[in-house]
């Protein structure tokens, strides 16, 4: 069987690509560079998309990138099943282009902020949480200036009741409603989420936590099953 | 009416505006006489900018030359000084590049964009070089923790750091930050960036081949930064800063990052003959010093430069400090592949002039010639003073005003607390955490160890794996030279190597920061002076050679100069980064060793200081061979993998280390003391370093350390949830935790 092949996406300014395709690679599956340019997902079987400043977070953080060509192609593509995740600024970007519902506004503090954050895992039924028991405790990093999710009191009603809230916050660090640190669409193929698996995947470098490798270790899981 | 060279010859004596320009009368008549008649405006902006103290060193020059003079010799010397950085070979085909850089003036002007254009200015540099930039730090200096104008300039200074680099992605993996009332109108910010490439693919500085097109890439030039370089960091502040507030330049991080990226694609593709970086002086310093070191002539046609703002005129595109761009020497032939990858990048990229062989470079403005100079006499050779010096006239007697006279403290638990609570002992986590500390997945070590660690595998696609990485420090203490500045410097020096070593890394070269108050008074220029020599001496004494740096002068307000500030960074290398060694108690149940010896050194101290404000004294005496025999020991303990963690001794002495230790992995320990409790535990002598082995591995370390002369000392155990020194105090970790972390965010919010 050939390897499970998953799209990091570049958008300019996109910081953490080279990241996530190390990530992928770490846990056997083919990184495909997608650029943001090229309208053209390459038969990948998932797509990440990864955390930075695209086109610098001038405008409202990932408003610009999804109008990106590639976008055109990934969102219909989301649509119908393709596993999705965003991380961070991807995160943004999927919440910009409709994929999942709400906002990232400034972090209550107004600081930028990185440490190392606790979580918990809210939901399994996903196509990127799968190798994680329900309820699980875990540490990712989180690096953001604009983490904070807000959305209307409806769709945050929706969000628990369709228990779309996949992961939460242990320890509030930037405001965000019900302590959401990450959601998925209905079908539970798209997930996004503000901290950073990737950099969480070795006991080397990065957060001292390998916690990230679930998320990675979930799709291929759900890739070789499907 | 464009003042071409042609008028310029016709009214020879028209008054020229040098003076306003920050250019003395010998200066401006050694223009005249160059020229053979009086500069154009254009010419006057060239020159101005490029003699200007920032961009020629015209009064350190005479004293920099030690740095080469007594150079130890070293194998790893790939690029020494002159170049935008220095280059050094860490193995395995694989080179660092890295350089640290003063953005002082602009960062007390306006905190946040003048912060922000310092990390944006020396990550260029490293660019320039060829490689890729992979992490920045900084070394801050700040007035009173709380002192009104400092909750003004901290907070922007951090921010502007922090959405500089993290839009960058460049992981910030160390620095300083440090408080002391003498920095209050002069607030330091020191930024350092690091860099790697593969050994041949080094890029420099310079122009060569008639023929060869120069293209200006990156972003616009505008009005912002006019006269940067000669106004604002050559000139002392008086109290007209409001009135300079359009020469800080505004940074545009994510132009940079294309810029990166745009820049290693066209690197891959081989399209670049010679690259400079538009830092201070933009675009005068870029045509000057690359005609300088190429064939030596350029034709610029300045109409084709993009402007931001169409008003400008020739001097002021010469003269603008515009950020995020680079000059590129190219080929004809590969100016279409060039162009290609900067349209990918959606960087604009334009064909300005070329290089000749006139030995002039020659610039049009409207078809007329505006600029017609021999390019080394702008680059190369500026003016040079051996400026006169002598000892401060309160010198003697600050000396003579030792410690001795202080009261020592009863209550030893609560200095340690009062220390620990201090701002400059304090954690500084509301500052790093605003700092992305883990992109680009490298990181290995970050503040609070005692030196970043990178691991360097990985960090191009397609080069061979190598277990590698490199360590970086910064380190730098203002009272030590205020108090004795041959030391001082010696001392910054011996702190960053330690702090290397301490992680398992071999210290292999140098950069330097050196930040001083106005060379123009004799007192400021001795410490200079002292600075400079014993930092070349211990240079040579440790075996590693200063690569590149930065003079930052006039760090004074009227009369008052800062604490001479000499702000060391070293590099080190480690053969396998796995065996990197953690910061502090990483468990339970290992021995607590502490390596050298300890003498009653209080002058400069962190609990003089603290406790009684008080200034005096000589600092800690630097024993450069005990220094170079305790990284030794620690190198070669940590390639044995016999330590499991380590953390050097600096300010605050062995009471801190052991509170930090405990605090690294919230692991408590208990120690005894065989001397005066106080000295013990509160004297800042040198060439220490608290390490924890496991015990069946103490014997074979204690012989280890026998062999190089390193005296070693059993302190205790770890383990527990306190810090406990044995009939003198106990105190939780979690007391500690609370004092260290309160400081910070009580005073900034």
């Amino acid at each position: 069987m050939s390897a499970a092949r998953v799209g990091v996406v570049t958008f300019p300014g996109t910081l953490d690509d080279q990241d996530a395709a190390r990530a992928v690679r770490l846990v056997g599956a083919e990184a495909v560079p997608l650029w943001h340019a090229d309208r053209d997902l390459k038969g990948v079987d998932a797509v990440f998309l990864p955390g930075g400043f695209s086109y610098g977070d001038y405008l409202r953080c990932g408003a610009i990138s999804r109008f990106a060509p590639l976008m055109d192609d990934l969102v219909p593509a989301a649509r119908a099943g393709l596993p999705v995740i965003g991380t961070c600024n991807g995160f943004q970007i999927l919440c910009e282009a409709h994929l999942l519902p709400g906002a990232l506004t400034r972090n209550a503090s107004l600081h930028y902020v990185c440490r190392d954050q606790r979580l918990k895992v809210e939901q399994t039924e996903t196509a990127w949480t799968g190798a994680f028991e329900r309820g699980q405790e875990i540490v990712l990093p989180i690096k953001h200036g604009e983490g904070r999710y807000v959305a209307s009191e409806d769709t945050l009603a929706a969000l628990e009741a369709g228990g779309h809230v996949v992961f939460r916050y242990v320890g509030n660090p930037n405001g965000s409603l019900n302590d959401i640190a990450g959601i998925r669409n209905e079908a539970g193929n798209v997930v996004g989420l503000m901290p950073h698996p990737e950099h969480a995947v070795e006991e080397l470098v990065g957060a001292p936590s390998t916690d990230g490798l679930g998320i990675f270790a979930s799709v291929l899981k759900n890739l070789v099953n499907a | 009416m464009t003042d071409s060279v042609k008028r310029a010859a016709e009214t020879p004596d028209e008054p020229m505006p040098f003076a306003e320009l920050g250019m003395k009368q010998d200066e401006y008549d050694r223009v005249k006489e160059i020229l053979g008649r009086r500069p154009t405006g254009s010419e006057l902006a060239i020159y101005s900018v490029m003699w200007s103290e920032h961009c020629s060193y015209k009064s350190s020059k005479v004293h920099l030359r030690q740095f080469a003079t007594k150079a130890p010799k070293s194998e790893a010397l790939l690029v020494g000084m002159g170049e935008n950085a220095g280059v050094v070979d860490i193995g395995d085909g694989w080179a660092a590049t890295f350089k640290i850089e003063s953005h002082n003036h602009p960062s007390y002007v306006e905190p946040h964009q003048g912060a922000a254009t310092g990390v944006g200015g020396i990550v260029r540099d490293i660019m320039s070089m060829g490689a890729r930039p992979i992490a920045v730090m900084d070394a801050l200096r700040f007035g009173a923790a709380d002192a009104v104008d400092t909750r003004r300039v901290l907070p922007g200074v951090v921010e502007g750091i922090s959405s500089y680099g993290n839009c960058l992605g460049l992981p910030n993996i160390g620095g300083e930050v440090v408080f002391d009332p003498c920095y209050i109108g002069n607030p330091l910010v020191n930024a350092l960036c690091v860099g790697l490439l593969r050994k041949d693919q080094i890029k420099l500085a310079t122009a060569p081949g008639p023929g060869n097109k120069v293209v200006l890439f990156g972003a616009s030039t505008g009005p912002d930064g006019i006269g940067g370089a000669s106004v604002l960091a050559s000139a002392t502040f008086e109290d007209e800063s409001q009135a300079k507030r359009p020469a800080v330049q505004v940074g545009d991080p994510f132009m940079e990052k294309l810029l990166i990226e745009c820049c290693l694609e066209l690197y891959a593709a081989d399209v670049v003959v010679g690259i400079q970086d538009l830092g201070a002086a933009g675009v005068s310093c870029a045509t000057t010093e690359l005609a300088a070191k190429g064939t030596g002539g350029m034709k610029v046609d300045l109409n084709l430069v993009p402007l931001r703002d169409p008003s400008l005129r020739p001097g002021e595109i010469l003269m603008s400090e515009s950020q995020e761009r680079m000059m590129a020497v190219v080929r004809p032939d590969d100016i279409p592949a060039f162009m290609a990858i900067c349209e990918k990048w959606d960087v604009p990229a334009t064909v300005i002039g070329e290089v000749t062989d006139t030995g002039r470079l020659v610039m049009t403005w409207d078809g007329e010639v505006i600029v017609d100079i021999p390019p080394g006499t702008a680059a190369d050779e500026g003016p040079v003073y051996e400026r006169p010096f002598h000892e401060p006239a309160g010198q003697a007697a600050l000396n003579a005003d030792t410690p001795d006279r202080l009261a020592r403290p009863e209550d030893l638990r609560a200095t340690l607390l009062k220390l620990l609570g201090s701002p400059n002992l304090a954690s500084k986590e509301w500052v790093t955490n605003q700092y992305d500390r883990y992109v680009r997945s490298n990181t290995v070590l970050a503040q609070p160890a005692d030196a970043g660690v990178l691991r360097v595998s990985e960090v191009m696609e397609g080069a061979e794996p190598t277990t590698r990485g490199i360590a970086l420090s910064t380190d730098g203490n203002g009272r030590y030279a205020k108090l004795d500045p041959y030391a001082g410097a010696q001392l910054a020096l011996a702190e960053a190597y330690r702090n290397v070593a301490v992680t398992g890394a071999q210290p292999l070269a140098v950069t330097n920061c050196l930040n001083f108050g106005s060379p123009e008074d004799p007192e400021v220029m001795w410490q200079f002076a002292e600075a400079v020599r014993g930092l070349a001496d211990a240079c040579r004494t440790l075996g590693v050679p200063v690569t590149g740096g930065n003079v930052s002068f006039y760090n004074q307000t009227g009369s008052t100069a800062i604490h001479p500030t000499p702000v060391v960074g070293v590099l080190g290398v480690i053969d396998d980064v796995a065996r990197r060694v953690p910061s502090g108690f990483v468990a339970d149940g290992l021995r607590v060793v502490l390596l050298g010896d300890t003498a009653e050194e209080f002058g400069g101290s962190e609990w003089a200081h603290v406790e009684h404000h008080h200034l005096g004294g000589l600092p800690p005496r630097a024993d450069l061979e005990a220094e170079r025999a305790l990284a030794t020991v620690l190198v070669e303990a940590a390639r044995r993998g016999l330590l499991e963690g380590s953390h050097d001794l600096s300010d605050g002495g062995l009471a801190i280390a052991l509170a930090e230790s405990c605090l690294a992995h919230g692991v408590g320990a208990t120690v005894e003391l065989t001397g005066d409790p106080f000295t013990d535990l509160f004297s800042e002598s040198a060439s220490r370093a608290l390490v924890v082995v496991r015990p069946e591995s103490y014997d074979e370390f204690a012989s280890l350390c026998g062999r190089h002369d390193v005296p070693c000392y059993g302190l205790g155990m770890t383990g527990g949830s306190s810090l406990v020194v044995r009939d003198v105090f106990e105190v939780s970790v979690e007391d500690l935790r609370e004092t260290h972390t309160a400081a910070l965010p009580a005073l900034f919010g």
